[in-house]
């Protein structure tokens, strides 16, 4: 019998693209389409996803909660935790056209949701832990369903397939935002679901990641000390965790989180002016368990900007562009120059430097 | 009338015999003699310990020792191993002592546990072209971030160790072992960026100047505690126990108490210094944290308190204990770990092996959610490198190595440092035989040899496609186990190899 991904650790290889606004202007979907299309050999077919970000600002204050269940008794069993913790806003099946290329899917509803209030005044949790509790409630007690996105105003949307074929599944192309990630997974084994597809989420916080870390087991045993439960296995899952540990809950900027994440090397440390080089030894001392080695490049997006940040060998390939007020992240320049032939600027990210690209609203308020 | 008939025979070859009588001169056992109207060496076996310093300094090789094949009758039950210890029992009525680390045929662990590479998905990374960091920090880590006004990051931690390899040498009083041995351990900590550890005898003033590089014990007798001597340190360890023995105190014959030793211990000459098996003033847990306490009243919190424990049956309780008691470090020894001196029965029987309680320890720690509160070292026994790379993917931090120290300065582990009469000049307090240890070769020798592992842990991480220690720290999926029970796994918190 094929093992579900979750019981067992997968590699995988991956193609990674991401187009911004940073005027916050809105898009469509389809660019990202073409984009990650154009790194087909990148992927095998098993696996492909999207997180988009200002897709609902008809919903822009709920929780928009994605999920696979496995039949509708589970849907059911679900729907009962839901409405016991939170306050239904909306709810409907997530639009999907059938694609020869995409198979064996599971029932895929959304709902806008806000926790109860009497539920959240009685959790003494600030909002979102207690959202985040109540997702990773569902992940490991619900057998059967799977809440894959549950940030506001943006949303996962991911399946077992070729990523141009994913994109297709779910009418990406009607949706409109300022904010696209796209990935093209290449696992080393047949996943068995779509859980394991990419982008993972939780809150806003979105991540798509190429590369095989080889700090998995001590990152984490390290983040489930501190309220998480790795289910899938996968390095996307525990990296998403140690960014929603380092941001929401240390409260730690993303040039921070690279310091502790993709951390310089002692010896560049040695070289820094006192008072850096004090923060930096700090950060790698305390949150030493948290370093990830091993190749990777992730595109992390959040409600306001994405970053994208190499391992601190730069073992994986990633360029940044600019045009305007458009940025974009891909694992190659093709990817980019197939949307955008003509760009203002292009360049190669060192390894362990996070390019932090934050929307203008964002950078102001800052 | 001798009952035991001697378990080692010195072998001479006459052909190349010189009878030079450098090993007559060489033998603090007395085991050779020269027969002048023969003109030939005698060796008498009964006295030999096979500590090979005649079979070393032999200019002509002309010497080797061999097992006895003497026995008796063939018994599985009644072997002649216990036989023989019976017959010394009923001649001396006292306890038997040993020696060095528990050499009984018990599992080790660790040499059933296999290490993983890198092959295709990702790169393993070569040290000799990019940096492979072994640099580690010992002491509390509190995830809590504090900012002045700017946003500036408040960088104070609470007191840390910095390593430049996850290796300490272990604590050994000096009068256990010899002042050029103590001398040797310090500067090759000094020299390596790492620890060396005073055990219970107090500190020589001929090495404060090495502070930096020094961690202090303080035992259950107290020996050569004082103020100073806490000030000067880079970290006080409290002992609790110690693998070799758990659940009684150090040993010292007094033949070892003899003038220095006796002046930094605190005690007089001659006496006897046999710790109490407790402290008494911990019965409890309590208790241990008023001790913890008031080490760092009395050096302004400004030095970390390590608590070392023997690793016995509930050592995840005790562990867990330690580390809600204000220890910053908790350092647990196997039952394999080394010692001074001994009683047998209790260095062979009591304990559990290091690798087993490490794992739970670690979990443990883990599951409660206190793992950074403290740092782990383990010791008893770390024997190469390899067992390093399985210790801190198991989940230590730094492991503590003592009879491997010894070895590299001329151990040859012949189990009988409690004689005092250690021809290698590392176990002794007897002049012209402390002198044969010089401390510049053998301070060399200890920095070949953690220069040698730091190199081979390298290549290992390297192999792993990791390029950090902290990314192996607790990484178990980087271990496999072969021929281990269900139970071994899930207690070592690894798979079976295939899996």
């Amino acid at each position: 019998m094929l093992i579900k991904e979750g019981s067992i650790r997968i590699p995988s290889g991956c193609a990674v693209s991401a187009i911004i606004d940073r005027s916050k202007k809105r898009f469509s979907g389809e660019a990202i389409i073409r984009s990650i299309s154009v790194m087909h050999e990148r992927s095998n077919g098993l696996g492909g996803g999207f997180a988009a970000y200002g897709i609902y600002p008809e919903y822009k204050d709920y929780y928009a909660f994605h999920i696979f269940y496995e039949n509708a008794e589970v849907k059911k069993n679900c729907e009962l935790f839901l409405d016991d913790n939170f306050d239904i806003i909306n709810l409907s099946k997530i639009p999907t056209q059938k694609v020869s290329e995409i198979v064996d899917e599971p029932l895929i509803w959304r709902y806008f949701v806000i926790p109860h209030p009497t539920k959240l005044k009685a959790s003494q949790l600030d909002e979102r832990e207690f959202v985040v509790k109540a997702v990773f409630k569902i992940n490991t007690t619900i057998k059967g369903a799977y809440v894959f996105s549950s940030g506001k105003n943006m949303g996962v949307f991911k399946a077992v397939g070729f990523p141009e074929d994913v994109g297709r599944f779910y009418k990406l192309d009607e949706y409109e935002g300022h904010c696209f990630t796209a990935h093209g997974r290449y696992p080393t084994n047949t996943p068995g679901w779509w859980g394991g597809a990419h982008p993972f989420a939780l809150l806003d916080y979105s991540v798509i990641h190429n590369g095989e870390i080889s700090s998995y087991d001590a990152n984490r045993r390290s983040i489930e000390m501190y309220g998480y439960k790795c289910t899938l296995l996968t390095d996307t899952e525990v990296i998403t965790y140690i960014i929603d540990y380092l941001h929401r809950k240390m409260e730690l900027d993303f040039n921070e989180i690279a310091a502790v994440i993709a951390a310089p090397f002692w010896q560049t440390i040695a070289r820094m002016p006192e008072d850096e080089r004090k923060e930096h030894e700090y950060l790698r001392n305390v949150f030493s368990s948290l370093l990830i080695t091993g190749p990777f490049s992730i595109i992390v997006g959040f409600q306001d900007g994405v970053v994208a940040l190499n391992d601190r060998l730069k073992l994986r390939s990633m360029v940044v562009a600019e045009k305007d007020d458009l940025v974009y992240v891909a694992s190659e320049e093709s990817a980019i120059r197939i949307i955008e032939p003509t760009l203002d600027k292009i360049w190669y990210p060192k390894g362990g430097e996070a390019v932090i690209i934050k929307t203008k609203e964002e950078s102001k308020s800052k | 009338m001798n009952y035991i008939y001697p378990e080692y025979e010195v072998v001479r070859n006459y052909a190349r015999c010189i009878v030079c009588r450098a090993c007559e001169n060489q033998c603090a056992n007395c085991v050779h003699r020269y027969i002048e109207s023969e003109n030939r060496m005698e060796s008498k076996d009964d006295d030999c310990v096979n500590c090979h310093r005649c079979v070393t300094i032999c200019p002509t090789r002309a010497l080797k020792i061999i097992k006895s094949d003497h026995t008796f009758r063939y018994n599985s039950n009644w072997t002649g191993k216990t036989i023989n210890e019976i017959f010394k029992q009923a001649e001396s009525g006292g306890v038997l002592l040993s020696s060095m680390g528990n050499p009984e045929n018990y599992p080790v662990y660790f040499d059933k546990i296999l290490i993983n590479a890198s092959q295709v998905t990702n790169p393993s990374i070569d040290p000799l072209r990019e940096p492979m960091e072994t640099r580690v920090f010992l002491g509390s880590k509190v995830h809590k971030i504090k900012r002045d006004s700017n946003g500036k990051i408040d960088t104070s931690t609470a007191p840390q160790l910095d390593l430049s390899v996850p290796i300490m040498f272990s604590a050994m009083s000096y009068g256990s072992i010899s002042y050029n041995a103590h001398e040797s351990l310090a500067k090759a900590a000094e020299k390596l960026g790492i620890y060396y550890n005073t055990g219970e005898g107090g500190l020589h003033e001929d090495f404060y100047k090495y502070s930096k590089n020094t961690i202090v014990q303080v035992a259950s007798g107290r020996f050569g505690v004082h103020k100073s001597y806490l000030d000067t340190a880079a970290a006080i360890e409290i002992k609790m126990g110690q693998g070799a023995k758990p659940g009684i105190g150090g040993h010292l014959p007094g033949a070892k108490i003899v003038g220095a030793v006796s002046r930094t211990r605190m005690i007089p000459e001659g006496s006897d210094a046999i710790s109490p098996a407790p402290h008494h003033d911990i019965y409890s847990i309590e208790d241990l944290r008023q001790l913890v306490f008031s080490l760092k009243e009395a050096t302004d919190y400004k030095k970390p308190v390590i608590v070392k424990i023997a690793a016995v049956h509930n050592v995840t309780a005790i562990a867990s204990g330690v580390a809600r008691s204000g220890a910053d470090i908790i350092a647990i020894d196997g039952f394999r770990g080394g010692t001074g001196a001994a009683p047998t029965k209790i260095r062979d029987n009591v304990g559990i092996p290091i690798e087993l309680a490490l794992a739970s320890v670690d979990k443990r720690l883990r599951d409660e959610g206190i793992r950074d509160r403290v740092s782990l070292i383990v010791g008893g026994s770390i024997r190469s490198s390899t067992d390093i790379i399985k210790a801190i993917a198991l989940g230590a931090d730094c492991v503590y190595i003592g009879s491997a120290a010894l070895i590299a300065m001329g151990c040859h582990l012949c189990r009988s440092c409690q004689s005092g009469k250690c021809n290698w000049g590392i176990a002794t307090q007897i002049p012209n035989l402390v002198k044969r240890l010089n401390p510049s070769i053998a301070y060399q020798r200890l920095v070949n040899l953690v220069t040698a592992w730091n190199h081979e842990m390298r290549e290992m991480l390297g192999g792993m496609g990791i390029n950090s220690i902290e990314s192996l720290k607790g990484n178990r999926l980087m271990l496999r186990g072969v021929g281990l029970t269900d139970k071994e796994l899930e207690i070592l918190g690894i798979f079976h190899a295939g899996e």
